[in-house]
């Protein structure tokens, strides 16, 4: 035994009666064994390869995503950003609908002023204000008269009835806006906001508001219109019930009249 | 039995109630009711059940902070979720009513989203 594992394997096999390899034969083993390894390398390499080739397509594949997931992002804080906007939009447009529904659900003179002042108080956020009629005087030309007085009393709203600005305003019909809110305190001689109430080209009253209950930094562009929206159905609202108030006395006038007539003429 | 939530709005200003009312009812899983003022509110609540109250703090006959009290006092009113509406800058009035049991408060002027988000936080809806 201890012989077998001195000798070579060839003398062993030649030992134990085996024929014994020849050299050639051990080198054509060699050698397939040799091409069998390279086979294995080169497809060992390949794999390597379409290994690296999958890791570019890969990387250029999470490369893409990230720009899409980029892109993915920038478009939801758009969508984010529209959504808010949408959502402001309809609650002004909902403020506008519940607005000119209570302005317009009355004839009654003074429930249309209290509608007014809900609207303006609530909706629009005004904590001091006031309400000014325009009536034509007999030489052609107007007068102040205070409808409402919201925030100061109405001892003081008749100090000023109508302010330079607002003088301005039923004047030329153009309403006002002071833009930066920002450090402005209440000034009655000097209406922050000062809108004229209109039917089409005729100015019946204003409504100036000297100052805000919110604390508004500045008035954007969608306040003006909100503004000057609401005081145009303010405007129709406040004539047809005063037209409609002035009718009934009349009418009440009138028959209060016939009744007479009729009972003086049945009594001769 | 219907399982929609039930909101009453309690609000003396018709404006205002349209408003609240009008918002609440883009929520699809909520019916709303209106009340005038906080005795009126205590007669519908004792006629039906509600899930939610959303109350102004100044009204006629009986106050917001008279109506939160008197839910917060009665073991039937535990559960009801109590939002009171107040006008921004009134810190004294929010303090109170949180104090007296409410659960949220709004401030005026009324967004409406903020009336359905609120509304649909203390609901779960």
């Amino acid at each position: 035994m201890a012989r077998d594992d001195e000798d070579g394997p060839i003398e062993a096999a030649a030992g134990r009666g085996k024929a014994p390899i020849e050299p050639e034969d051990r080198i054509e083993e060699l050698l397939a064994a040799r091409q069998e390894f390279l086979q294995v390398f080169k497809r060992g390499a390949e794999f390597t390869e379409e290994l690296m080739r999958e890791n570019e397509r890969l990387r250029y594949r999470v490369a893409e995503l990230e720009k899409n997931i980029s892109g993915v992002e920038a478009a939801n804080r758009s969508f984010a950003d529209r959504y808010v906007e949408i959502e402001q939009e309809n609650n002004n447009l909902l403020n506008i609908y519940v607005a000119t529904y209570q302005l317009h659900s009355t004839l009654d003179y003074d429930e249309v002023l209290r509608a007014i002042t809900e609207v303006t108080l609530n909706f629009i956020g005004a904590e001091i204000f006031t309400v000014t009629a325009v009536e034509s005087t007999p030489r052609g030309g107007w007068e102040p008269k205070l409808l409402v007085a919201e925030g100061l009393d109405w001892g003081t709203a008749q100090e000023v009835p109508v302010s330079p600005i607002a003088h301005e305003v039923i004047e030329t019909g153009v309403p006002h806006f002071v833009s930066e809110l920002e450090g402005v305190d209440a000034d009655l001689s000097s209406p922050v906001v000062c809108v004229p109430l209109k039917i089409k080209e005729l100015t019946i009253g204003v409504l100036s508001i000297y100052k805000f209950l919110r604390q508004k930094k500045r008035l954007a562009s969608v306040d003006h219109e909100l503004f000057t929206l609401l005081a145009g159905h303010a405007a129709t609202a406040i004539f047809a019930a005063k037209l409609y108030t002035d009718s009934k006395r009349k009418l009440t006038t009138i028959q209060g009249f016939i009744d007479l007539v009729t009972s003086s003429s049945t009594s001769e | 039995m219907s399982e929609n939530k039930k909101a009453l709005v309690v609000e003396d200003s018709p404006t205002m109630r349209h408003l609240i009312v009008f918002a609440l009812k883009r929520l699809r899983a909520l019916e709303v009711y209106e009340a005038d003022d906080g005795v009126d509110a205590l007669k519908k609540l004792a006629r039906d059940h509600y899930d939610l109250v959303i109350t102004d703090i100044n009204m006629p006959v009986m106050d917001g902070f008279k109506l939160v009290s008197t839910l917060r006092g009665d073991a039937k009113y535990q559960d009801l979720r109590i939002v009171v509406i107040t006008t921004e800058g009134a810190e004294s009035d929010r303090q109170r009513a949180m104090q007296l049991g409410a659960n949220a408060y709004i401030s005026k002027p009324v967004q409406a989203a903020h009336v359905c988000n609120t509304t649909k936080m203390l609901l779960g809806i």
